[in-house]
């Protein structure tokens, strides 16, 4: 384990962004959010959350996919540069990480998503070991353990000082890179993440979703949930808003669309929600006639259409920004006790 | 080399909203009595002052317009007797909220042309022409995507 | 609390109304959901406190369609999109029974996380006090200080509709703030601060419509926005144009309409101020077209329904 050596977070910062693109969580017009670092970016590395997750710098809310132009009976066609900078994001906690392994199992998957594989290539990832977990967080019902992030890096703060580790190939390339900002933690400093470590897993073992049950959620028994007549009472008071899935890191629907510039065409991928009315819409129809459907269509896919295609791996991350977000209360952790109960 | 003055001088894009029954037959008096207003000016032609949506203006805006202007039949003149006065409480409503938003009021509009007051169409984009040219591209209502 | 139940009790075993509409406790001592009940379900869950905030009017349109008369809990602030859900036909008024209940302000849960809590395992209401136990130790915070914005600027204590109701005489004991303070405040900057301001502040939409959706008065069957046909229908802001004109048109939409029940800008996950595009549209009413609140009644005409022949002209906005 290494240790960063200033406890001014800034020279590092600059270190790194003057080598690559930095992003870090930073607070934007009251929220926090991760932004490209500058000396005057008023940084928030006690957020534990933003409100929108790290996906957003792999799988933006909205990217350009081609562009056409039209002359005559011509039809060009302009392809964004398949190249990239390498970009480092500093701050990302467990969940956000785990994410990233549930992301990659649909985009990296043949046919690759070339424009996600760039990204997720160009990109480090520096995590940040949870140290004031909060009452809607539930990572550890997935597995997860909020003080071992998997990223490229892995950071802790312990009484002002951070200490880093590499975990990947990327990642030991990097901190060769700062080495100079970068010492070896004695074994007592060592000593003092861990017991850290322990005492925040002791905090999340008492928060009031650290005992949910997701063993239940298996394949044979997809028809069982998908017919059970709790659905109708879960989603009684849902909105159809797309809070949920706009803020979930793993959430992965987008939708294609082309805007007219008035000079060619511009093709683009955005975020969809499950949650709104036009949701896989087709020439025949809408195949989610009423919000029950469409409720029961986000559920289903988080706890069983994705792990029975990906080995048992859920598509929550227990991050617990839908348990903060809903509008009117309603969440994930809320359907897996209703379901669970069965 | 000379670089040309003229050709760098800013030509804003301006879109007019004319209702049919006053103020594009105003447009046409305009015309057919020579007087001049430049031709930057798009007249976009509606059966009155109220069909006009505050979406409409917006549009204008996002695909390239630097000022939008309204023409209706006077207050009291309207040929569906009370569009305009609809018309002219919605368009307050809509300017106080571009204002609010620090978008500058000037690139909006509102003017009541009659049929006979070709003279006065003509001033009005004049003028209308040259409060915008003032002030310049717009450039805070703008969708990026809609320029060349 | 207890009266309520009684009462809904009552007019459930006497057979007057066949459902309830009202807030389910959560999983945590501040989360409410709103749900329906019924005998056959009991009332198990119902409550009714310091957090249960959501406006349940809305929900009418859709309670109303079906056999049966519901009941609902109407808050003071509420009961204006009732109202307007009445006047606009949206909701059938002779199968809703409107049981008045009163409300001493609601306490915010963010606001209780702003003061640094997080971890937290229990919220307990005594008098004045909040006392919360968390996970990192315990607090007591003044009720005053936790209130939610929107209920810092409540019109009044009355129920504008209702078939009954049930009194009470507590009150958050607070003074009201100046509703339309942050609007002058925004008003008296130049336009390039304005401008700032809200670019700021709208450049964090994420286009998720809690906004619209939540919204008494964002009642309509297929909005512009999910309309492919109408040009302008997007899920994502691409450009900021496009955040521009979702708010303008959002609050315009409802401008004259829009009772200020403080929704659009509680559900906003970004915290973007809506409320105060909303306030600006009700100041700029107001001082040209006479005082209106909408909602107060379900038979006035609405202030861009009407006219007079001596309105403003529109130049006012530039000649100011």
């Amino acid at each position: 384990m290494l240790k960063f050596t200033s406890d001014q977070m800034s020279t590092l910062f600059s270190a790194i962004s003057a080598m690559k693109t930095l992003y870090v969580p930073v607070e934007k017009g009251g929220e926090v959010t991760f932004g490209v670092w500058s000396e005057t970016e008023k940084v928030r590395l006690d957020a534990l959350k933003t409100v929108k997750s790290a996906k957003d710098l792999f799988f933006p809310q909205a990217e350009t996919m081609m562009g056409f132009k039209m002359e005559g009976k011509n039809i060009e066609i302009q392809v964004p540069e398949e190249k990239m900078d390498e970009f480092v994001v500093f701050g990302v906690r467990a969940c956000d990480a785990k994410s990233f392994e549930v992301l990659d199992n649909v985009f990296l998957a043949e046919p690759v998503d070339t424009y996600y594989a760039l990204r997720r290539k160009s990109g480090i990832v520096i995590c940040a070991a949870c140290t004031r977990p909060e009452e809607s967080c539930f990572c550890n019902v997935f597995g997860i353990d909020a003080t071992a992030p998997a990223g490229d890096i892995v950071t802790w703060t312990v009484d002002g000082t951070l200490y880093w580790e590499a975990k990947t190939e990327k990642g030991e390339a990097f901190t060769a890179q700062l080495s100079e900002y970068l010492a070896e933690a004695t074994a007592e400093e060592e000593a003092a993440v861990a017991a850290q470590n322990e005492a925040v897993k002791a905090i999340i073992a008492k928060l009031p979703y650290a005992n949910l049950k997701v063993d239940g959620f298996t394949g044979d028994r997809m028809m069982e949930y998908f017919n059970s007549p709790k659905w109708a009472e879960l989603y009684q008071a849902c909105l159809g808003c797309g809070t949920c899935t706009f803020v979930c890191p793993t959430c992965q629907c987008y939708d294609i669309r082309d805007y007219d510039t008035g000079h060619g065409i511009q093709r683009y991928r955005c975020w969809d929600s499950c949650m709104y009315s036009e949701f896989t819409k087709m020439a025949g129809g809408q195949p989610r006639l009423t919000q029950l459907e469409r409720f029961r269509q986000r559920f289903m896919h988080k706890l069983l259409y994705y792990p029975m295609n990906n080995n048992g791996l859920f598509s929550c991350v227990g991050c617990g920004r839908c348990v903060n977000k809903c509008p009117i209360s309603m969440n994930i952790a809320k359907v897996i006790k209703a379901l669970g109960d069965e | 080399m000379q670089v040309n003055e003229s050709s760098k001088e800013f030509k804003p894009c301006i879109v007019a909203f004319c209702c049919n029954w006053c103020s594009y037959a105003g447009a046409d008096l305009a015309g057919s009595n020579r007087l001049s207003y430049p031709a930057d000016v798009k007249i976009i032609r509606v059966p009155c002052s109220c069909r006009v949506n505050p979406l409409f203006i917006l549009r204008a805006f996002q695909r390239g317009a630097d000022g939008v202007i309204l023409c209706g039949c006077h207050p009291g003149d309207c040929h569906y007797t009370t569009g305009n006065y609809y018309a002219r409480r919605r368009m307050t409503m809509l300017f106080s909220m571009l204002d609010y938003l620090g978008i500058e009021k000037e690139r909006t509009r509102v003017e009541w042309v009659s049929a006979a007051e070709g003279a006065k169409f003509a001033a009005t984009m004049n003028d209308f022409i040259s409060t915008v040219q003032s002030l310049g591209e717009n450039r805070k209502l703008r969708d990026l995507r809609c320029k060349e | 609390m207890q009266g309520i139940i009684e009462k809904v009790t009552e007019l459930l075993d006497n057979g007057t109304v066949d459902r309830v509409l009202a807030w389910k406790a959560g999983e945590f001592s501040y989360d409410r959901t709103p749900a329906v009940f019924d005998k056959e379900s009991g009332l198990y869950g119902l409550v009714y406190d310091s957090f249960c905030v959501n406006n349940l009017s809305k929900y009418l349109i859709e309670e109303s369609k079906k056999d049966g008369k519901v009941l609902v809990l109407m808050k003071p602030c509420d009961s204006y999109g009732l109202n307007m859900l009445i006047k606009e036909h949206r909701v059938d008024r002779e199968k809703i029974y409107v049981l008045g209940v009163p409300c001493k302000c609601k306490v915010s849960v963010d606001k209780i996380k702003a003061t640094g809590l997080t971890g937290i395992l229990d919220i307990v209401e005594e008098g004045n006090d909040i006392k919360v136990t968390t996970v990192y130790g315990d607090t007591t915070l003044d009720r005053k200080d936790v209130l939610c914005d929107k209920c810092m600027v409540c019109k009044d204590k009355v129920v504008v509709v209702y078939d009954e109701k049930i009194e009470s005489d507590e009150t958050a004991g607070i003074e009201k703030l100046d509703r339309m303070a942050e609007v002058e405040a925004l008003e008296a900057m130049t336009p390039d601060e304005r401008f700032n301001f809200w670019r700021s502040q709208l450049s964090k939409c994420i286009r998720c419509n809690a906004c619209r959706n939540v919204c008494p008065i964002c009642s309509c069957t297929k909005c512009v926005f999910d309309n492919d046909n109408t040009g302008i229908s997007s899920k994502a802001n691409v450009d900021s144009f496009e955040e521009n004109m979702f708010h303008i048109v959002r609050a315009y939409h409802v401008a004259g309409r829009c009772t200020d029940c403080g929704e659009c800008s509680r559900v906003c996950p970004q915290n973007i101020p809506l409320h105060l595009l909303n306030r600006k549209f009700i100041k700029e009413m107001n001082e040209l077209y006479g005082t209106y609140q909408a909602g107060t009644d379900a038979e006035a005409k609405d202030p861009l329904t009407a006219f007079t022949k001596e309105d403003a002209e529109p130049s006012v906005i530039y000649n100011r």
